[in-house]
Order: C-alpha cells, then structure tokens, then sequence
C-alpha cells in the first residue's frame, strides 16, 4: 500500500479531536510546537483519564475490600469494575485471571518469583528472544542465579525479523518456559507470537508474552493467542504510572504461591501461620494503587473507543510516512526493518551520536528517546551503543513527522 | 539554531569529538579505570601513565560516546599531560563545579593553569543541560578513579 493509500483511508481516526483531548500536547517546549514522539517510552494521558483519577480522589476514594461503608464499597466496585475492563480488554475468560501490578516490570518478576520458583529446577530451560527489554531478561538471570536455570535466546535476522524457525529449533525437552516480547521496544518488530505459542504448545511449554509494546498498537486476544500469561503496563495504553497487569491463565495461577506477603492477600493469619486467599486476590498483598487501576479502566475505555482498525491505520501510515521522510536525510541509517512492525522506529546517523540528535531535537520541541532502550543485548546483536528511537501513538500526525524531519536536518547542519 | 544549543556545540567541541586527540591504549600505562554512563550506554576506559614524582607523563582513552563525552575526554588528555596527581585532582573538582553550578568562579580555585581552566569553560555549556552534564564529567570521573585505585566508575 503506498502512503497517499493509507493516508486516504487514516482520517477515520479523528486526530484533531483527540489531541484536543490531551492537554499536554497544547504545552510549548522551548517555545517550540510539541512533537512528542516518544509514546513507547510512555504515553500522554487524555483528560478523561486526568479527570478520573481526580474524581474518584475527590468524590470515591476509600481503601478497597476492607470498609463496611458506603466509600469503600464505592471505591472497592470501582477497582473491580477497572479489573473486568481489563479482562474484556484481552478478552480473557475471566477477571479473577487479572493480578493488578505496578507495571510489566513486577509482573514478569511475579511470574519469575512465584511460578519460576516453584516450577523451575537446575538444568532447565527458559527461551527468551534477542529483542527483549531488560524487564523479561533480568528476572530470569535472577533466577539463573538461584536456581541454575539456562536461558536460550531466539535470534533475529539482521533486519530485525523474528526468526520462527530458529526458534523452534531451541526447543527441547529441557523447556520449561517461553517468555518472549509482542513488540519489540527498540526496533518495532512484530513477533508472530500465536505461532510461537503454537509450537511451544506442541511440547507442553507454557509462554509468557511481554505486551508492553503490543497493547498500545494492537487488539489482543489472550484466548485467540492462547497464551499463558499476558503482561503490559497502564502509563503506556495513555493509562497512568504504577499500575500494570498480569494475565494468567486460571490453572496456572491457582498452583502459583504468594508473590509478597502482606495485607489483603490472606485468608487467615495466626502467629503460626497463614492461610491465603484465591487468585487474583492472593498475588496483590497491601494496598493496590486504587485510583491508578481505575484511571487505567478509563484509558482502556477511550483506546477501544476509537477502534482498533482506525487506531492501527492512522499508525502505519504515520510509520510509513516517517520512514519515507527519514530515508530522505543522508547518512541516516534505520535501524529494524521488520516486515510486520509497529509504529516505532529507531536510527542512528553517520554525522551524530544518538545523545547529541536528542539534545538538537529537544531544543525544536521534538521529543525522542536517545539511548539503549534498556535493552542492551539487542544494541551488541546490532553492534550499535544506542540509537535514537521515535515512535508514534494515537495523538501523532505528519506535522509531528515533519518537525522531526527538520530537526535532524539540523543535526546534520551542526555535525554534517 | 538556539543560542544555549550553539553555545554547547562550539567549534572546538565539535572538532574534539570528531578528532579526538591521544584516543589509544599506551602500552606502559600503569593506572587505568573503565568509566559507564548506563543511562546513555557511553563507556570509556582512561588510561594514565604517573611517573615516580607523582607526575602524568601520559594520559589517554579508548571508547567512543556522544560529542560532548568525546570531546571532554579529548581535551582532558591534553590538559592533564604533565600535571601532577595533586593538579589533576584539582581541575576535576574544578570542572565539575564548572559544568553544574551557575555561580563557578574560577577564582576560588587553587589553579595554576589558567589556560586550563580557560579551555574547559566551552564544555560549561552542559550547565544548561543538565541531562548531559555526566556525559561531560564520564572522562573525569574515570581518570579520578584511575588515580584512586578504582577500576569502575558508573555517572548514575
């Protein structure tokens, strides 16, 4: 599909109305039009998300699962109404398979801590992928540590696709866990990851699916893909900080023991002992963050109501668009060109290191990330110290690309 | 272009950054450390050759970052040739007031290279940038920590 094609269909989704919703984007940097293009780092909230979080503080805020009065009840119906907006979210069967954490980062830790620990022995194996974040890399090395668990790593080609094939070959009798991304943070790739769940089925290897950069993008289906634990983060579905979700699938889950201990997560407690209540109440000891899993309901409700199609469509465009304009700027090399790819796009240049691109573009307004993307072992697979990564989101235009465009013109100027 | 941008990226940092000067490995180096800004992936390792008398008879580095890292560590191997342990000290503190507080005075350091000091003032740009002042201390840091004893240094 050219551009103008996909340019022609895009106006479905009304891009002027929802960067009216986001009051952030009015705000000048620098005295500079914003172009913030860093949504995969995280996202801008909309106004119904700000107006939520300040509702349900000013007028339903209470602790949940505890009060025998009205506020609490209020505030306990509403952090679970946000739990069965994450269910329909991933169409997952039930909400009782939804644990509310802090972000992706604590639920693979959840998975690694509770169900590694107890599942996991010396000698055996966890396939991960070179595209992974540091969050689905680290807790596994902790538990290389712990427990002599070996860490096999599915590669890609050097355009950044996944490769399906050598995947399968690293699978064994010694697999005992898949935990791959959806969406590489870094370079975009799209891994076809019903296929993965697919094979990895084929020998009774449960998978893990980092969706962090997935559920932004696309309509997950935790049925459809059949995937065994899903997890992705609030603050980037235009949600806010510090809260995130774990899918799990029932059976797993209720052979899973408590991640931490603590309040709201018990049954009963004696000095002797403890008993536990049922997923997913047994996996969120403490206080939850209440206003932040109501706020990331709201920010649920308005993604899915501007439809996945128009969503997605508005995305390539704008990934074509800029790919397009960044192919015009020399000694500019893009870096992951995946066939299937979300709207996410890295690049270095011959003339600029990615720190000095960022600071230049900064200063036009333009917001990048420069950097490793915390995933350094992908940048060594790359030979590459960093790269400079804009990526897209639901409130982007061509204006946004344009700016970009003009600014690493400038980079050029000053480094060329 | 903006005024602070252009104040940052001089002429001399631009060339130091494409050309750095004594970018290698001395073979008779005896004091090194590696230096790692995570934030940012930079990472150097600085070398340094003391004489008997406490005097740098050599410095140098490998490792390439981002302009600013580059160059301070460019121009940091040229300031410090020749200076004594004791001196080179000194102008790391110095430098490090330079490039984080608004109200450097050169004056209430004890420096004797005011050539030195005057050189590294087009690095104090970074003080408008505060998200890249480590990359312009990384070199500083690591050759303090060469001098030290310490094999590591991470800005973060």
């Amino acid at each position: 599909m050219s551009a103008s094609t996909v340019a022609a269909i895009a106006p479905a989704l009304d891009v002027a109305k929802i960067r009216r919703d986001f009051p952030i984007l009015d705000r000048p940097v620098y005295d500079r039009r914003l172009a913030f293009l860093d949504s995969a780092a995280s996202a801008q909230k909309p106004r119904q998300v700000i107006d939520t979080i300040r509702q349900a503080m000013e007028e339903e805020y209470a602790n949940v699962h505890r009060g025998a009065y009205w506020l609490s009840q209020r505030a306990t119906d509403r952090f679970e109404t946000a739990r069965e907006t994450v269910a329909r979210f991933l169409n997952a069967p039930s909400s009782d398979e939804i644990v509310f954490t802090r972000n992706t980062t604590e639920a693979i830790n959840l998975v690694a801590a509770s169900w590694g620990r107890t599942f996991l022995k010396e000698g055996d194996e966890v396939v991960i992928s070179e595209i992974e974040h540091h969050a689905n890399i680290v807790p596994w090395h902790l538990l290389k540590r712990e427990k002599g668990i070996v860490l096999r790593v599915a590669p890609v080609d050097e355009a950044g696709n996944f490769l399906l094939d050598r995947f399968e070959d690293l699978l064994n009798d010694r697999t005992r866990l898949v935990a791959i991304t959806h969406v590489s943070n870094a370079i975009g790739t799209i891994v076809p990851v019903a296929e993965v769940i697919r094979a990895a089925h084929r020998r009774d290897v449960p998978v893990l699916v980092d969706g962090s950069q997935a559920a932004p993008h696309m309509r997950v289906d935790v049925q459809a893909l059949d995937a065994d634990f899903y997890v992705f983060t609030g603050h980037k579905v235009y949600g806010p900080t510090g809260i995130g979700v774990l899918y799990g699938r029932s059976e797993l889950l209720e052979s899973m023991p408590p991640y931490q201990g603590g309040g709201e997560m018990i049954q009963t407690v004696s000095y002797e002992e403890s008993t536990f209540k049922e997923p997913p109440f047994r996996f969120e000891a403490g206080t939850p963050a209440i206003v932040e899993a109501i706020g990331l309901g709201t920010a649920i409700d308005y993604l899915q109501a501007l439809g996945w199609e128009n969503v997605q469509a508005n995305e390539q465009m704008l990934l074509q668009y800029a790919t397009e304009r960044l192919r015009e700027i020399p000694g500019l090399r893009i870096v992951g060109t995946a066939r299937d790819k979300a709207a996410i796009l890295s690049f270095v240049m011959d003339c600029a290191h990615p720190h000095d691109i960022g600071t230049i573009l900064d200063r036009s307004g333009v917001a990048i990330r420069a950097g490793h993307h915390c995933a350094q072992p992908l940048m060594e697979r790359f030979e590459l110290p960093a790269t400079a990564r804009a990526s897209f989101g639901i409130y982007n235009t061509r204006d946004d690309v344009d700016q970009l465009t003009e600014a690493l013109l400038q980079v050029r100027e000053i480094f060329g | 272009m903006t005024d602070d941008l252009r104040e940052l990226y001089q002429e001399i940092i631009l060339d130091h950054g494409k050309r750095p000067r004594n970018l290698r490995h001395p073979e008779d180096a005896n004091r090194e450390a590696k230096g790692n800004n995570p934030l940012c992936g930079d990472r150097l390792t600085v070398y340094l050759k003391v004489g008997a008398d406490g005097a740098i008879d050599d410095v140098a580095f490998e490792g390439l970052g981002c302009a600013i890292s580059t160059a301070s560590a460019s121009m940091m191997t040229e300031i410090l040739k020749g200076k004594t342990e004791a001196e080179a000290h000194r102008l790391f503190e110095t430098f490090q007031e330079m490039c984080t507080s608004d109200e450097f005075d050169a004056a209430a350091h004890d420096i004797e290279d005011a050539d030195a000091i005057e050189r590294l003032q087009v690095l104090a740009g970074v003080r408008q940038f505060p998200m890249r002042v480590k990359c312009a201390t990384l070199a500083w840091h690591t050759m303090n920590a060469a001098l030290e004893g310490e094999e590591k240094v991470s800005t973060e």
